[in-house]
């Protein structure tokens, strides 16, 4: 018996009964759809959260001083004053693998202006620092290395403070507020880049030299972090390894001692950021995969049924000449049948309830290539798997019992 | 005359629970092709055993069985499955017709199961089938929509479709009422005609009349054999019928 036979038999068996087998694909339907919309909402989260961190920038390095240990207690990284600015200068004169670089000191306190206040963080950098982080400025000017040489009190200003600060003045380029006790003239005023995927706000800040925070603001010789960028992703474990070097030299770290620095990647933070997602996506998929096999069930039950239900006509079948397998075939082409079609039919409900998502939740959704076929091949799978057992029961019967069969 | 048919000594036995059940006790007899041959026998006499064992349908616990020439005992599922396909045509008391399907593709049916057909030769060779017995004009009829005569001719035109060695009819006329019937076992009379080779199992000893030769089993055994001198013609019986006039 050949295929196109067995297909024409099965289609006609399924053609018989209509309602029932809709009923039957029904499952295999929600169970697809659910899972390529559930898998399109998992990866648009990640997908989203991905492209926020290369915002961030996902070639940035940072540097902070290590935990120390003297004399048996152990004391935070950040009380440490173990990174100079010389450390600074000579990563910056010797790597070949940064493409920006700038020291950071950091402080928080009140803006005060008039009166108006908030509390706010004001960043030390050099200019850098705005490709570093991927800030642009808006109105007015970045400050200028003569700026840091002299220790000038100006600043360029996110877009929250200035909310807070002056609510009511469109063009505040120029004013003078104060930090704590310091006063701050405002050269410029940053792009808003809005909240990060972390929920932090990255307009709630203030950028000025990192000299003036140095002696003015902080009056300390040290700093508290150096910041960098590779020269692109894929170049981060070499600009790490340039970094450790010209630090374990500054700092005389004998082999096999503990450094006194810690240098983390961006790139960590987008993988850690990501295998929350991927859970995310791993969960979702397992619910909906869940219903799948519900579907896949009843699939079962159905060719059960159909089974019981065509005794005599398999019977028939029998004794003019059909062999089990061609039995086995037929019954398993139509599970197969029904679960493809199904599967079909989900795959196109799947796609179109994902962009309803995105169209009415607002919601970022990425359908990508492998899931659609993910899930095609399991359904297929699903009709062979749970068709295979009805029909082998179809293939073994006797056929003067199922000939007698009422 | 060419041997069709040739038991020897067929015993089957059935285990059921702690007895043993002896269904056919040493059967033996020959057929030759184009005999019209009725088994008899009351319920319980083993005449569905023994139309089993002749359909290839059940094999004997011992004894020879030779169909067309071949010996089917050592045969296994699939081999004796392609010899049913091949040797035998199949009618059934129940007609056992594919439900909600044409006239034409039930005849088809035993072909779909023969690689040498394609789908033109099945179709022409059904279509003869049907015309040869009377039905040529309601190929595409469905079975839900033709009467117990109609649904036995075409489940008659089906055990023809493959030309097999011989015909088995189980009660075939046993569903239809008396004029119908008749009906059929002119269609019957007129196959043997042709030189086809029938076996028809039948409680009803007036069958037996328009057969050439009557076997009658009881017990597991034969006991008569014997070749119908007289045919009564079949055509006559039911010119002979009082008309229906209601």
């Amino acid at each position: 018996m050949n295929f196109v036979n067995l297909f024409r038999i099965a289609l006609k068996a399924l053609g018989n009964n209509k309602t029932r087998g809709f009923l039957t694909m029904l499952g295999i339907i929600i169970g697809v759809a659910a899972v390529i919309t559930m898998l399109a909402i998992g990866q648009g989260s990640k997908k989203s959260i991905q492209s926020e961190i290369s915002e961030m920038g996902s070639n940035m390095i940072m540097v902070m001083p290590g935990g120390d240990r003297r004399g048996g207690v152990r004391s935070s990284g950040s009380d440490m004053e173990s990174l100079k600015l010389k450390d600074y200068e000579d990563i910056r004169d010797n790597a070949s693998y940064i493409s920006y670089i700038s020291p950071l000191v950091q402080s928080s306190g009140q803006a005060i202006y008039g009166a108006a206040n908030t509390p706010t963080s004001i960043y030390g950098v050099n200019s850098d620092y705005l490709e570093i982080r991927r800030y642009k400025v808006s109105d007015g000017d970045f400050f200028s290395d003569q700026d840091i040489r002299t220790a000038a009190k100006v600043c360029v200003v996110g877009k929250t403070v200035l909310d807070e600060l002056f609510p009511d003045d469109p063009n505040p380029v120029g004013k003078v507020f104060r930090f704590g006790s310091i006063p701050f003239r405002i050269i410029g005023i940053l792009e808003s880049k809005g909240y990060n995927s972390m929920g932090m706000d990255q307009d709630d800040l203030i950028i000025a030299p990192y000299t003036t925070i140095q002696k003015r603001v902080l009056a300390i010789t040290h700093i508290q972090q150096i910041v960098c960028s590779a020269l692109s992703e894929e170049y981060t474990d070499q600009a790490i390894a340039e970094i450790r070097q010209v630090l374990t030299a500054n700092h005389k770290i004998k082999e096999g001692d503990e450094e006194d620095f810690n240098i983390r990647a961006q790139e960590e933070m987008s993988t850690m950021m990501t295998s929350v997602t991927d859970l995310l996506t791993i969960l979702l998929a397992a619910v909906a995969g869940i219903s799948l096999l519900v579907g896949g069930i009843g699939i079962m039950n159905i060719m059960f049924v159909s089974v019981t239900e065509r005794t005599r006509e398999i019977g028939l079948r029998m004794s003019i000449g059909a062999k089990g397998r061609d039995i086995l075939a037929q019954f398993l082409i139509e599970s197969i049948l029904i679960s493809v079609t199904g599967g079909l039919i989900g795959v196109v409900f799947g796609i179109a309830a994902a962009y309803l998502v995105q169209l009415l939740a607002d919601y970022p959704i990425a359908i990508q290539a492998w899931t659609v076929i993910l899930a095609f091949a399991v359904c297929t799978v699903t009709g062979v798997f749970f068709g295979w057992y009805p029909a082998r029961k179809a293939s073994n019967l006797d056929p003067i019992e199922a000939l007698r069969y009422e | 005359m060419k041997e069709v048919i040739r038991l020897e000594n067929i015993r089957r036995h059935f285990i059921v629970g702690e007895e043993v059940v002896k269904a056919l006790r040493g059967v033996s007899f020959t057929i030759e092709e184009g005999e019209f041959v009725t088994i008899m026998g009351t319920s319980g006499s083993g005449k569905s055993t023994l139309l089993n064992t002749l359909g290839c349908l059940d094999t004997p616990t011992s004894g020879e069985y030779y169909l067309d020439g071949v010996s089917v005992r050592t045969m296994d599922r699939n081999q004796r499955a392609t010899l049913r396909n091949r040797k035998i045509g199949f009618i059934f008391q129940n007609y056992n017709l594919l439900a909600k399907t044409t006239a034409i593709e039930n005849v088809e049916l035993p072909l779909l199961y023969n690689p040498r057909y394609n789908a033109r030769q099945r179709r022409e060779m059904a279509v003869s089938a049907l015309q040869s017995v009377g039905l040529g004009d309601r190929l595409q009829h469905r079975s839900n929509q033709m009467s117990g005569g109609q649904m036995q001719r075409v489940a008659i035109a089906r055990a023809l479709v493959n030309n097999p060695a011989v015909i088995l009819a189980d009660e075939a006329t046993g569903n239809l009422d008396s004029r119908t019937s008749f009906e059929i076992l002119v269609l019957f009379q007129r196959l043997h005609a042709e030189g086809r080779t029938i076996i028809f199992v039948t409680h009803n000893p007036d069958i037996a009349r328009y057969s050439s030769r009557n076997i009658t089993l009881r017990d597991g055994r034969i006991t008569a054999d014997t070749r119908n001198g007289q045919i009564l013609d079949a055509q006559e019986a039911l010119a002979a019928l009082p008309a229906q006039n209601d």
